[in-house]
C-alpha cells in the first residue's frame, strides 16, 4: 500500500483510499476540540464554563466587527435591559454602522437614538416600535428606512440569510455554565423564549446574558449549550416588574365586555366553535375577555379546546388548568402567571417563532388555527388593517403575529372601538399603512356593530340567523364613525420613506413615509 | 299579540360625564337616564343641562328611550332643567322625591307651557315619577292615577330606606312594603313599574337576587349604575325555554279550544284559562323582545 504514515498514536494507515478518498489522521486527544484542551481537561468542573469576564470581553471574543448584525430578542417586553446595555458597550468600543435586528422595541429602548445620530447603528429591522425611537424614525431619523416584519416573517428572513446575524445577545432568566438556558426560571423569568430561539439556532455568534447561573445541567433549556458561545453575568437582565407586567387583567372597561362578548357571540355562531377547535387571542382589553365569555360558553356546551396558540396569558392558562384547553402553545408569554406556567406544567409547549409562524417552513402553527382575535388600529372598508401607524402618521405600534394569523386561521376576527379617544375613527376608506391585507380578515367587531367581509357569504348567513347581533355592512360602520368624528383629512406626507413593511413571505406590502410636519 | 314596549334596564348617565352622553347608546339598554340631579355637583348643574341638551338633540340614541332626571322644580334648576330637555325633545322626565299629587302637576303645568312655547305637540313629553320616601309610597295609588302624562312610576330606594331609619339589604326586606305597593299602584293604574338602583357594581350575585326578587314581584324593570348590569339584566328578564315551551303549548292548546268553540281547556292535567293565557302571551312578547326566536304557532 502507498502512502502509509503513522498516526499520533502510533498506528500505521494510509493517507487515502480509494473510494473513499483522504483520511484525516488522528493527531492527538484535543487537537481539534477548541472548547476543551488538555489542561482544561484536567481542571475542576467549576472552571469548565463560558462564563467571560464582561460584555466588553463577549463582544471582543465574539469577532464582532463594523457593519455586521447583532440580534436582540423582546421577551423582556418594557423591562428589558439587555439592548440598552449591550448597545452601550458596542458604542463605548468604537463599532459603526451596524444593523440592528431585534425581533421587536419597546418604549424602554429610546437610547437608541443616540447610537443612530452617532453612527453606531445604520439599519434596523423589528416588528415594532413605540415611544420616543418610534417617533424619531418617524420623523425621519434614520438614513435608511427601518424594515418592519411579522414574528413569522422575522423567522422566514433569517433562515432565508435576509437577516444575516453575526452576534446575537439573548438575555435569559436562566443559564447554567455551558449555555443551557430557558426563561422560565429566576427573578427575570419571561416564560417561553420562542423568539429567541431563532437567533441562538442561526447566529454565527451567541452570546447570553443572565442574572441568574444555574447548576449543570439546566433542565428544560429552550437555548441549549450546541448553540451557545460565551455567556456574561449581568447584575440584572430587566425589570422583573415589567416583564411580568400584568397588561392581562381582566378589564371591567364596559366598552370593552361588550366588545369581547359580541366576539364571543360571532365564535359561538361561525362554526368555528366545536369540540376540539383551537384559538388564538391577543393581550388587548377586549381579546382577553374574550377569552372569559368563551371559557363560560365552553362550560355551557360542553367544549373543549385542543389547544391555543400565542402570545399566552394567564387567563389561558387558567382554562389550560381547567381542563378547558388541551395544551398551549407558546411563542411569547403576556404576562407573569403564564411565564411561570410551563414550571409545572408539561403541556403548556415552548416552540420557535418558525413553528408558530414562518410561512416558508414546511409547516407552522397558525395554519393549524380555526379562529384568531386581533386588534387594530385602523381598518378600511376593504377590512385591510394597520396595527403600525397612528392617525397621525407615527409609528406607534407592532406587526406581531398580525399578519400571520390572520392568514392562517380559518376565522380572523379584528376588535375594536368604532371611536377611539372621541374624535378618532377605526374604520375608515384608507388605512395609513397596510400590515394585513383585507383578504385574510373575515369579520370586524366593534362596540357599535359588526361587518363581515362580503367574501365570507357562509359566515354572514350564519350569524344573520343569531337574534340580536348588530349586524352591519363595513361601510355602514365607517359611515357611523365618519358621523361622529367627521371624514378625517387625508395625512400629509413627504416623499421621503421611513420604513419598509415586510408582508409575512418578505414581499413589501406598504411603506410608511415621513410625516409632514 | 301583546306588543307593550319593553322597559327592563334604565341605564343611569350622570349628565355632566360626556365620555358617557356621547355613547351609551352602544350597550343596547331599553333606556337611558341622564341625571341632572344627584350624581352633579352644584358647581355643574348648568354645564350638565347644556350637555345633556345637545345630547338630545345631537346624538342618535338609536331608538332607545331618552329619560331625563331633572332637579326639583322648588329649588334653584329644575325649572331651567324642564326649559332644556323639553325644548331638546326629551322622551321622559323623571321626577326625582315625588311626594304627592301635587308634585306632579307642579311639573306637569311647566312642561305643557314648554311644550306650547316651543310648538311641540302638548303631552307628547312623559312624566316618570319616581318616588323615594315614606309619604310617596302612601300615596303610590294617587299619584300613579292623576296624570296622563305618567308612563310609569319608580322606586327610589336611597333615600326612601334613609327616610325609614334603616339601610339597604339584598334580601330587602325593608324595602318590601314600599316595592309591593308601587307595583300594585303600576297595576292598578296601567303603568309601568320600575326597581330602585343596585350600586355594589362588582357584586354580580348580589344584583341578581335583587333582580329575581324585583322580577318575581312584578316590576317592569330597574334602574342601573353600570353598563356591565345591562345584559345581566336582560339575561335574567328571559323567559327560559321550558317557559317558552310551556306558553307555546297553551297558546296551541287554546286555539285547538277556540275551534271547538269551548273556552276552557285542559293541558298536561292542569287548566288553561284565560289569565293562564293572558301569561303565556306575555311570555312570547318577553321571549321576542329578548332576541328569541319563535315559530308562530300554527
Amino acid at each position: 500500500m502507498k502512502n502509509l504514515n503513522t498516526n499520533g498514536i502510533g498506528r500505521t494507515i494510509p493517507s487515502q483510499i480509494e473510494g473513499i478518498g483522504n483520511l484525516e489522521l488522528y493527531t492527538s486527544s484535543y487537537a481539534h476540540t477548541k472548547l476543551m484542551t488538555k489542561s482544561d481537561a484536567l481542571k475542576p468542573r467549576p472552571s469548565k464554563t463560558k462564563v467571560v469576564k464582561d460584555l466588553e470581553e463577549a463582544i471582543k471574543l465574539s469577532g464582532l466587527k463594523d457593519g455586521m448584525t447583532v440580534s436582540f430578542h423582546h421577551h423582556f417586553r418594557g423591562g428589558d435591559f439587555v439592548v440598552n446595555m449591550v448597545m452601550e458597550v458596542i458604542a463605548k468600543m468604537g463599532f459603526k454602522n451596524l444593523t440592528l435586528a431585534p425581533s421587536s422595541l419597546q418604549d424602554c429602548h429610546k437610547p437608541l437614538i443616540d447610537h443612530v445620530k452617532s453612527g453606531v447603528i445604520k439599519r434596523i429591522f423589528t416588528s415594532g416600535l413605540r415611544g420616543p425611537l418610534a417617533d424619531a424614525i418617524s420623523r425621519g431619523l434614520m438614513n435608511v428606512p427601518v424594515v418592519i416584519h411579522s414574528h413569522g416573517g422575522r423567522a422566514q428572513l433569517i433562515e432565508s440569510g435576509e437577516i444575516k446575524i453575526d452576534v446575537a445577545f439573548l438575555g435569559v432568566s436562566a443559564s447554567d455554565v455551558y449555555g443551557n438556558a430557558n426563561g422560565r426560571f429566576g427573578k427575570s423569568a419571561c416564560g417561553s423564549l420562542g423568539y429567541a430561539m431563532i437567533d441562538a439556532k442561526h447566529a454565527a455568534n451567541v452570546v447570553l446574558l443572565t442574572d441568574n447561573i444555574v447548576e449543570y445541567p439546566n433542565a428544560c433549556a429552550s437555548i441549549t449549550q450546541e448553540q451557545v458561545d460565551y455567556i456574561v453575568e449581568v447584575p440584572s437582565v430587566g425589570d422583573p416588574k415589567k416583564i411580568g407586567a400584568g397588561a392581562t387583567r381582566l378589564t371591567k372597561n364596559p366598552q370593552d365586555l361588550l366588545i369581547s362578548r359580541l366576539t364571543a357571540d360571532v365564535i359561538e355562531h361561525s362554526g368555528a366553535f366545536f369540540d376540539g377547535f383551537s384559538m388564538q387571542t391577543g393581550s388587548g382589553g377586549a381579546s382577553l375577555s374574550v377569552t372569559k365569555f368563551l371559557r363560560d360558553k365552553m362550560l355551557a356546551k360542553n367544549i373543549k379546546a385542543s389547544f391555543a396558540l400565542g402570545g399566552v396569558t394567564g387567563m389561558m392558562v387558567e382554562l389550560h388548568e381547567e381542563g378547558l384547553i388541551k395544551k398551549l402553545i407558546d411563542v411569547q408569554s403576556f404576562d407573569a402567571e403564564a411565564a411561570i406556567s410551563m414550571q409545572r406544567n408539561p403541556n403548556h409547549l415552548e416552540v420557535s417563532a418558525s413553528y408558530y409562524a414562518n410561512s416558508l417552513a414546511k409547516g407552522c402553527a397558525v395554519n393549524q388555527l380555526d379562529l384568531v382575535i386581533l386588534s387594530a388600529l385602523e381598518i378600511d372598508t376593504n377590512f385591510n388593517v394597520n396595527v403600525i401607524t397612528g392617525s397621525d402618521g407615527v409609528i406607534r405600534g407592532a406587526s406581531g403575529g398580525h399578519s400571520d394569523t390572520a392568514a392562517g386561521a380559518g376565522l380572523s376576527i379584528v376588535v375594536a372601538p368604532l371611536v377611539r379617544g372621541g374624535r378618532l375613527p377605526s374604520v375608515m376608506d384608507r388605512v395609513s399603512t397596510v400590515i394585513t391585507p383585507g383578504d385574510t380578515i373575515d369579520v370586524l367587531v366593534t362596540d357599535h356593530g359588526i361587518a363581515v367581509n362580503p367574501r365570507r357569504t357562509d359566515l354572514k348567513e350564519k350569524l344573520k340567523n343569531v337574534p340580536d347581533l348588530p349586524l352591519y355592512t363595513i361601510e355602514e360602520l365607517k359611515n357611523m364613525a365618519y358621523k361622529i368624528t367627521g371624514t378625517p383629512d387625508p395625512l400629509e406626507f413627504n416623499e421621503r420613506i421611513i420604513g419598509l413593511v415586510k408582508y409575512r413571505d418578505g414581499s413589501i406590502i406598504d411603506v410608511i413615509r415621513q410625516i409632514k410636519e | 299579540m301583546e306588543t307593550k314596549k319593553l322597559r327592563r334596564s334604565m341605564l343611569f348617565i350622570p349628565g355632566s360625564n360626556a365620555g358617557m352622553l356621547k355613547n351609551s347608546y352602544i350597550y343596547r339598554p331599553d333606556a337611558v337616564m341622564f341625571d341632572l340631579e344627584d350624581s352633579v355637583s352644584v358647581r355643574e348643574k348648568d354645564t350638565a343641562r347644556l350637555m345633556v341638551f345637545h345630547t338630545l338633540k345631537s346624538i342618535d340614541y338609536r331608538g332607545i328611550e331618552r329619560v331625563v332626571r331633572i332637579n326639583p322644580i322648588e329649588g334653584p334648576d329644575g325649572m331651567d332643567d324642564i326649559e332644556a330637555v323639553v325644548r331638546a325633545h326629551v322622551d321622559v322626565i323623571r321626577l326625582p322625591k315625588t311626594e304627592t299629587v301635587e308634585d306632579v302637576l307642579a311639573v306637569e303645568k311647566v312642561i305643557a307651557r314648554v311644550e306650547k312655547e316651543a310648538g311641540i305637540p302638548v303631552g307628547k313629553t312623559k312624566i316618570l315619577a319616581a318616588i323615594e320616601g315614606p309619604l310617596g309610597v302612601v300615596n303610590a295609588f294617587e299619584i300613579a292615577k292623576c296624570s296622563t302624562r305618567l308612563m310609569g312610576i319608580a322606586l327610589g330606594a336611597e333615600d326612601y330606606v334613609t327616610n325609614m331609619h334603616t339601610s339597604r339589604s339584598i334580601q330587602g326586606s325593608e324595602l318590601f312594603q314600599a316595592r309591593s305597593q308601587i307595583i300594585i299602584a303600576a297595576r292598578a293604574t296601567g303603568l309601568y313599574a320600575f326597581d330602585t338602583v343596585f350600586s355594589d357594581v362588582n357584586d354580580t350575585d348580589g344584583f341578581l337576587t335583587e333582580v329575581n326578587i324585583i322580577k318575581q314581584l312584578g316590576f317592569d324593570g330597574k334602574s342601573l349604575i353600570n353598563p356591565r348590569q345591562i345584559e345581566l339584566l336582560h339575561e335574567a328578564f328571559k323567559p327560559s325555554e321550558k317557559e317558552i315551551e310551556r306558553a307555546k303549548k297553551i297558546l296551541i292548546a287554546i286555539k285547538e279550544a277556540e275551534a271547538k268553540g269551548s273556552g276552557v281547556v285542559s293541558l298536561d292535567g292542569r287548566m288553561v284559562d284565560k289569565p293562564v293565557v293572558e301569561r303565556a302571551m306575555r311570555t312570547i312578547a318577553l321571549a321576542k323582545a329578548s332576541g328569541i326566536r319563535i315559530e308562530e304557532a300554527q
